[in-house]
């Protein structure tokens, strides 16, 4: 019997192939030469993550169905997928001296941080529920252990245990739904899920909207959006700095581009039931983010209960549901991963070995110390804020527009109405770095690889304002996508 | 149809009561042993729908290699005089649990009411050799080769993950 592998099939994968390549060189050849490979790991890691970008760019444009309709290439999946290996490409240059900073173990840290990256890649262009399943636990199984990965550190082995044990019962719930929803319409297939629900009077299937709503509260969970975030803070908090840019950014990324999926596509039907919940996770994720993080004096967790907040925008365009909508969630993944991941690579050089030192009064007078990263840090922050001129304020202008488009005016108004809460703690940070003189002027110390993750960032968010036309293109074509 | 009824309530007795004695049960190397009953029970279950292949695996896998491990940690851990400590720490939950226990059990009994188990078709023909190994065989190569795929990478990275985790201080 031969096993039926089309063309189509490796060229849905390629990407994926490729990291996957790439983590079992690094795991080996950390079993083989641990000093080769404490040297050398991390840039065979960024030359896999650059290889996967390039096969991404030949598939623009292009769409693909894969393994019976199981995964699907098309231009949202690709502009995805190429925020999530911005994000993990950063992420490495942040994890360079960190690693050696905290005196942790190379090898395994970027072969799980690939492989976590496989599964985001994965659930972004999954069209079937079991694998949206399978890739969310791939990702998520590697995380846990990355958020542990201090392990000598109480507070990242304890970030470990509550993000694997609230991700597992999360998991478990999502699988449940996915029964549920099986049993309802005999099919795992998203295409199959649109087909069925085409059928007369399946759209008040009991079990079908209990499938439908426990798989979006295995989601929600993963996207950290209100009121599934509990573990967000503890996790962000305790998990080594680095790891924390990469799951803030490109986790959300691939659950975002799952959940799309899942209720634009495969549930439009049935989006008289959804938009009215998604509309009150929205909102309340927005409130909750922004309002809670006015009241943080750790960094850490600011950040964290900012990227909730963000969640709750991106979830605007999901209600929106229309064409703009759909394009500006992956503007919106792209210029997040920027701004967020500069914003936690300046976290993670101003903090000291044992991750001490995220007080905000340790930015006291930054910019007198070094006033690149002052500078830098206060455009992430004008960025997150979503002020001028920075791709926080085009993202969200995008994604204003299709809520006016779509009608949602009161939810449009939480939006706006929170976005100017939030430029309250963001613009205190850049108060207490440029208005505030440090008690002791001493010069903080910049690994090259971290100033060359936060230029990249700084040039990114102001191209993406600058020029939001050269994305445009991209966007535009996210429509046009098939399932 | 009769004997399979009956079959079906003593083996639903069977692991409904098991379950319970499982969370009830002071002792935990009582409470796994009552887990192994349950699987015992489910698998049973499945062969009723005559699917062999899993009942046979929730056998092996599940009665066997998990409860194994199971036991042996908690007879390593001797966890009998902590779960004492653990139960006067949550006041609360010895409240709220089966407050919100029996809010989802409303919940499902509207689910069973609702009038859905009415359409549920008539059983059909099985085609030959269904449920067992063979045909799982095939479609976990031909149709779903990547998911199985793909399960071999999440356990490489269990694998890698436990290791990494448990290893000696460098």
């Amino acid at each position: 019997m031969t096993i039926p592998v089309s063309a189509a099939d490796w060229i849905v994968i390629n990407t994926e192939l490729i990291l996957v390549g790439t983590a079992m060189i690094v795991l080996l050849l950390d079993a083989f030469n641990r000093r080769i490979s404490d040297r050398i790991s991390p840039w065979i890691t960024l030359v896999g993550v650059v290889g996967g970008l390039v096969s991404l760019g030949f598939l623009w444009g292009q769409e693909y169905t894969g393994f019976a309709g199981m995964l699907v290439i098309d231009s949202f999946s690709v502009l995805v997928k190429m925020a999530i290996l911005f994000g993990t490409g950063l992420a490495v240059l942040l994890s360079v001296d960190y690693l050696r900073r905290e005196e942790l173990a190379q090898g395994e840290y970027y072969g799980l941080l690939l492989l976590s990256t496989v599964g985001m890649l994965l659930l972004t262009s999954s069209a079937n529920l079991i694998m949206i399943f399978l890739s969310l636990e791939m990702l998520s199984i590697a995380l846990y252990v990355l958020t542990g990965y201090a392990r000598m550190r109480p507070r990242s082995q304890e970030a470990g245990m509550k993000y694997f044990l609230l991700g597992s019962f999360s998991a478990a719930i999502l699988v449940y739904g996915v029964a549920l929803i099986y049993g309802a319409l005999g099919t795992v297939d998203l295409a199959g899920v649109a087909e069925a629900l085409t059928a007369p009077g399946i759209l008040s299937n009991p079990v079908l909207l209990a499938g439908a709503g426990l798989v979006l509260v295995g989601l929600g969970f993963k996207v950290a959006a209100v009121p599934f975030q509990m573990w967000t803070p503890d996790v962000y908090e305790g998990a080594p700095s680095p790891v924390t840019a990469f799951m803030s950014v490109s986790t959300k990324a691939a659950a975002f581009a799952a959940l799309t999926r899942v209720l634009v596509f495969a549930f439009s039907d049935l989006s008289g039931v959804w938009m009215a919940v998604i509309w009150a996770i929205a909102a309340l994720t927005m409130i909750f983010g922004n309002l809670v993080a006015i009241a943080q004096n750790n960094i850490k967790r600011m950040l964290a209960y900012s990227s909730i907040a963000h969640a709750g925008y991106i979830l605007v365009a999901v209600a929106s549901a229309n064409q703009l909508g759909i394009q500006s969630i992956p503007f919106y993944l792209i210029a997040y991963t920027f701004m967020n991941i500069g914003a936690w690579a300046v976290v993670t050089v101003i903090t000291r070995k044992g991750e001490e030192g995220v007080g905000l009064s340790d930015y006291t007078g930054l910019f007198w110390r070094n006033p690149l990263l002052a500078v830098s840090m206060g455009l992430f922050m004008f960025s997150l804020a979503g002020i001028p001129p920075t791709a926080g304020f085009t993202a969200k202008i995008y994604l204003f527009m299709a809520a006016v488009n779509a009608n949602l005016i009161g939810l449009l108004i939480v939006a706006v109405v929170t976005t100017i809460i939030s430029a309250y703690f963001y613009l205190r940070v850049t108060v207490i770095m440029f208005m505030h003189r440090p008690s002791e002027v001493s010069a903080v110390h910049v690994p090259i690889a971290a100033y060359v993750a936060i230029i990249i960032a700084v040039v990114a968010t102001l191209w993406l304002f600058l020029f939001p036309n050269s994305t445009q293109a991209f966007t535009e074509a996210v429509w046009r996508m098939g399932l | 149809m009769i004997a399979e009824l009956v079959i079906f309530i003593i083996l639903g007795i069977v692991a409904v009561s098991s379950a319970f004695a499982v969370i009830l049960s002071k002792n935990p190397v009582y409470a796994v042993l009552f887990l192994v009953i349950n699987f015992f029970a489910l698998a049973m279950l499945y062969l009723v729908l005559s699917a062999q292949f899993v009942a046979f695996i929730q056998i092996l896998v599940y009665a066997g290699a998990i409860m194994v491990l199971f036991l042996f940690v908690v007879m390593l851990l001797n966890l009998t005089g902590a779960i004492e400590s653990l139960q006067d720490k949550l006041p609360a939950q010895r409240w709220l649990a089966p407050a919100l226990g029996m809010v989802l059990l409303v919940e499902i009994a509207v689910v069973f009411l609702s009038g859905f188990f009415a359409q549920v078709p008539e059983a059909s023909e099985l085609p030959e050799g269904f449920g067992t190994s063979a045909p799982v065989g095939m479609l976990l190569f031909s149709r779903y080769v990547l998911p199985f795929e793909v399960t071999s990478a999440v356990l490489l990275i269990a694998m890698v993950g436990s290791i990494v985790l448990a290893k000696r201080r460098p």
